[in-house]
């Protein structure tokens, strides 16, 4: 596969010397130094890894990074604006709703793009949603009020 | 012991937590500290039988240096900014115990949480520490501390009334500072301790602020460093990289106790910029990427020789006849591991209904989220390794061991970590990237995949349990005879009150590498006998509840079963006949459990669905609500996992369901409602609450099973898959 040179993360252009069939966490994580993104399994089961291509979670383990090129990857790093956290952020932490936080990037990517595409959610989306995403501490239920009070907060701070 | 009472029943010291005494080292001593760290108070905790203060009643007393530094536990040093850092062995694994010593020392020291550091689990610059597992750090830890920053409290206030030239009776210690009500003058710690370089030795004893005037403790401080989790920006052991870090990758035998008969690496060292090992039974690679030690590794050709030990070919499904046919009877330890009282015979004969049933624990995985990871770095002839580890001082000197080295020139550190759950209590990653990088030459980080953490990491003791016991008409049990085979010895005893009683742990041989695992083997304990105390509730003709608490004397115990049942609704109609109500409960490491659950069973597809569970815990005193919530509402929902479907299966010496896609752990869809009632206990002390929860959902859930079904499932898993009615 041919190799990829650059790549669009959080907006800033990258330059990279990969494989075009190397996993796309693994250039975010150990070419970028980019490690908010977790290695879970490898096989796309428990998003850690997840990451938006385009503003669509994908699973960043079992993406080839050819498959991003000229796309927009947004990564955890990206996705506090000028200090401020993101709503999704702030839900998360104001709930409690990690123990050891390692899967807390990918819970939140997705939980990001869920509230892109269903502003309002139900606890039941949110569960049908997140299906793909393991917490093994089980903080499943301080996820879910997080994401519903996220959606509170984007709400009222539309105009 | 008289029967009936309600001591603990020590079968056996939990077999798979312990390991050798540590043999100790001690790098820092007073001067180090100061030079390190700038003058300030240093206030160093002596364990309780140190001799020195036997000698000196007990008290407070100057510290010169390491004279006995095996004693020592945690120190915690108050800058001359009035910044406070503490010391601690301990982990921090996901329980949040970081936050809540810091809520311990703050409360003491009158200072702010934020003013408060730890650093924890770095073993050149925190006293040894056997290891953070066994809900001790509540217990232990926490008092220490407090007993700490206390008695750095005196110092300070001692320093200010010299300084004010009052008596030291009339001044207050708030808000990290020490102030005179009558004047209103008022001095912060920074400036009290500034261009001074006091040392003193204080002994772990009792102390302290009681409970019910906590105002830092007993509150619901959050993540002290939550921002750093929720912007991705902690670096846990597998994101630490270091300048010219290279990355290892290890060739794995082809099964269990495997011999490797013939290697061929050729092809691997034609990929040209890599580094092969092969030593002993090792063999790894280290490349510059990741991409380039992935694809050496897979270029290595080799051959292995199948273990012919009867315990390497056997399958889960010869698994109990196993462990059965091969457990000992007799040994040096029998005594440790039996427990007996009246007689079993009389007891039976007393009885209205007998009642014989056998349990089984299938192997389960902890599958922590984080793999095992180790960054390792050879420098000047000392040796740095950052991997995630429940017991770095055991790592430490496992690698000092390994690599002939004085523990001196080894450093372990533990960057806050991706959960452990009791299966990170070794350093296999720490031992591989240290080979790796003494042999390339450079940094070298291995961080296992998660079919190695599958495979080659330990697992959650299996077990066969048998049960047999009597029970009168009145509803008092009357024999209750009751064998453990390998699952393991904690929360074996029976809590209620029998007085014909028999219970023995029998060790046997075992296929899969076994440890620790949360709550240890009290999951299993607590299933095989709180079923069949439903089992027996229902041959007397009792209400489980009502049963349980005419069986038992220990008021903690049946208050929690109070609570659980009185939040649940006991006793209420079941809104219909696929749903069912059961309850479970028990004593461990000094945390009194009970759960009671509500299942749906769908007839048609067999699958049980849990539907709510409430869980109360009382654990003494709470020292942050919010955080111990967290922490029961979490085992509920991992408890779920061992309870209703994970189980590893092997054969001939390989695990055949190594991911995530052949292993299923509990997810979104199978939260129940979760609730939980806290018996805040203010008059007790605090113990460790990571653990006990857990072990109160299993038996609640098949006895819930069982009210909708009247069918008795007596194996965890209970419905891998489903249930067949």
């Amino acid at each position: 596969m041919e190799k990829v040179t650059a790549l669009n993360v959080n907006g800033v252009n990258q330059v990279v010397d990969v494989e075009g069939d190397t996993s796309l966490l693994t250039v975010l994580r150990d070419h970028l130094d980019l490690t908010g993104s977790k290695y879970g399994c490898g096989e796309g089961q428990c998003g850690a890894c997840t990451v938006l291509i385009n503003g669509f979670p994908r699973r960043s383990c079992i993406t080839h990074v050819a498959a991003t090129r000229g796309k927009q990857i947004t990564t955890i790093e990206g996705l506090a604006k000028n200090g401020k956290l993101h709503p999704v952020q702030q839900a998360f932490l104001d709930a409690g709703s990690f123990q050891c936080g390692y899967c807390t990037s990918g819970m939140m990517m997705t939980a990001v793009s869920l509230l892109k595409t269903n502003p309002n959610p139900t606890a039941s989306e949110i569960a049908h949603f997140m299906q793909g995403n393991i917490c093994r501490c089980g903080t499943y239920q301080r996820i879910i009020a997080a994401i519903q009070q996220a959606a509170k907060s984007m709400k009222e701070a539309r105009p | 012991m008289k029967s009936g009472e309600m001591e603990p029943v020590v079968i056996e010291p939990e077999r798979y937590e312990f390991d050798a005494p540590p043999a100790y080292h001690f790098e820092v001593d007073r001067r180090d500290f100061f030079r390190v760290l700038g003058g300030g108070l240093l206030m160093v905790c002596v364990l309780r039988d140190a001799k020195a203060f036997q000698e000196s009643g007990g008290r407070r007393m100057p510290w010169r240096g390491p004279d006995e530094p095996e004693n020592i536990s945690a120190w915690l040093h108050i800058g001359e900014s009035g910044k406070v850092t503490v010391f601690t062995g301990k982990v921090e694994v996901g329980q949040n115990i970081r936050t809540s010593l810091i809520q311990a020392v703050a409360e003491e020291l009158k200072v702010a949480p934020a003013n408060v550091q730890m650093v924890m689990g770095d073993t050149s610059r925190t006293p040894f520490d056997m290891g953070t597992f066994g809900s001790r750090t509540t217990p232990t830890m926490n008092p220490q501390l407090r007993r700490a920053a206390s008695a750095a409290s005196d110092v300070l206030i001692a320093l200010a009334a010299k300084r004010f030239s009052v008596d030291r009776a009339q001044l207050l210690a708030a808000d990290g500072k020490i102030t005179d009500p009558a004047t209103h003058q008022s001095i912060g710690y920074g400036e009290l301790l500034h261009g001074k370089q006091l040392a003193e030795a204080i002994p772990a004893v009792d102390p302290l602020e009681p409970a019910t005037q906590w105002k830092v403790m007993g509150t619901s401080l959050p993540k002290v460093d939550g921002v750093e989790f929720v912007t991705g920006k902690h670096r846990y052991p597998s994101d630490h990289r270091l300048p010219g870090m290279w990355f290892g990758k290890v060739l794995r035998p082809a099964s269990y106790g495997a011999s490797l008969t013939s290697l061929d690496t050729k092809a691997a060292e034609l990929l040209g910029n890599v580094k092969i090992v092969h030593d002993g039974n090792f063999v790894g690679v280290a490349a510059p990427t990741p991409e380039l030690a992935v694809k050496a590794l897979a270029a290595i050709r080799a051959e292995w020789k199948p273990s012919s030990e009867a315990q390497n070919k056997i399958s889960n499904k010869e698994l109990f006849g196993f462990l059965k046919q091969t457990a000992s009877n007799n040994g040096a330890h029998e005594d440790r591991m039996r427990h007996a009282a009246g007689s079993i015979d009389e007891g039976l004969a007393k009885a209205d209904h007998h009642l014989r049933r056998t349990y089984t624990v299938a192997y389960i995985q902890h599958v922590p989220l984080e793999p095992r990871a180790a960054l390792a770095e050879w420098k000047d002839g000392k040796l740095t390794v950052w991997t995630g580890t429940q017991r770095p001082f055991a790592v430490q000197n496992d690698l000092a061991e390994a690599f002939r080295i004085s523990k001196h020139q080894v450093r372990v550190e533990m960057p806050d970590m991706g959960s452990g759950y009791g299966g990170k209590h070794t350093g296999e990653a720490a031992l591989e990237a240290a080979r790796l990088a003494n042999a390339a030459g450079h940094p070298v980080k291995v961080v296992w995949t998660r079919e190695e953490e599958f495979t080659w990491a330990y697992f959650r003791p299996a077990g066969l349990i048998k049960i047999n016991s009597g029970v009168g008409h009145d509803g008092r049990i009357t024999a209750w005879e009751y064998h453990n085979y390998n699952s393991g010895g904690a929360g074996i005893g029976t809590p209620y009150d029998v007085p014909n009683q028999l219970v023995q742990f029998h060790p046997t041989q075992y296929p899969l590498r076994q440890g620790s695992y949360r709550a240890l083997a009290a999951t299993a304990n607590h299933f095989a006998r709180e079923s069949h105390m439903d089992d027996l509730a229902r041959l007397a003709q009792m209400d489980p509840l009502q049963f349980r608490l005419v069986n038992l004397k220990n008021d903690r115990l049946k208050a929690v079963f109070e609570a659980a049942a009185g939040k649940f609704g006991w006793g209420r109609e079941k809104p219909s006949r696929q749903r069912g109500f059961g309850m479970g409960g028990g004593v461990e490491k000094g945390g009194y459990v009970a759960t009671c659950a509500e299942v749906a069973i769908d007839g048609s597809t067999g699958n049980v669905k849990v539907v709510r569970v409430v869980t109360a815990f009382d654990c003494g005193a709470v020292v942050n609500p919010d955080g111990l919530r967290n922490q029961i509402e979490g085992a509920n929902v991992m408890g779920l996992g061992g309870a209703l479907f994970e189980a590893i299966e092997f054969s001939d010496g390989r695990i055949l369901n190594p991911r995530f896609s052949a292993y299923r752990v509990p997810r979104f869809s199978d939260l129940p409602k979760n609730e939980v009632v806290l018996v805040d206990h203010k008059d007790q002390p605090s113990a460790g609450a990571g653990e006990t929860p857990l072990m109160a959902l299993a038996p609640a859930i098949g006895n819930a099973i069982f009210s909708a079904t009247g069918i008795r499932l007596t194996s965890l898993p209970m419905v891998p898959n489903g249930l067949k009615t």
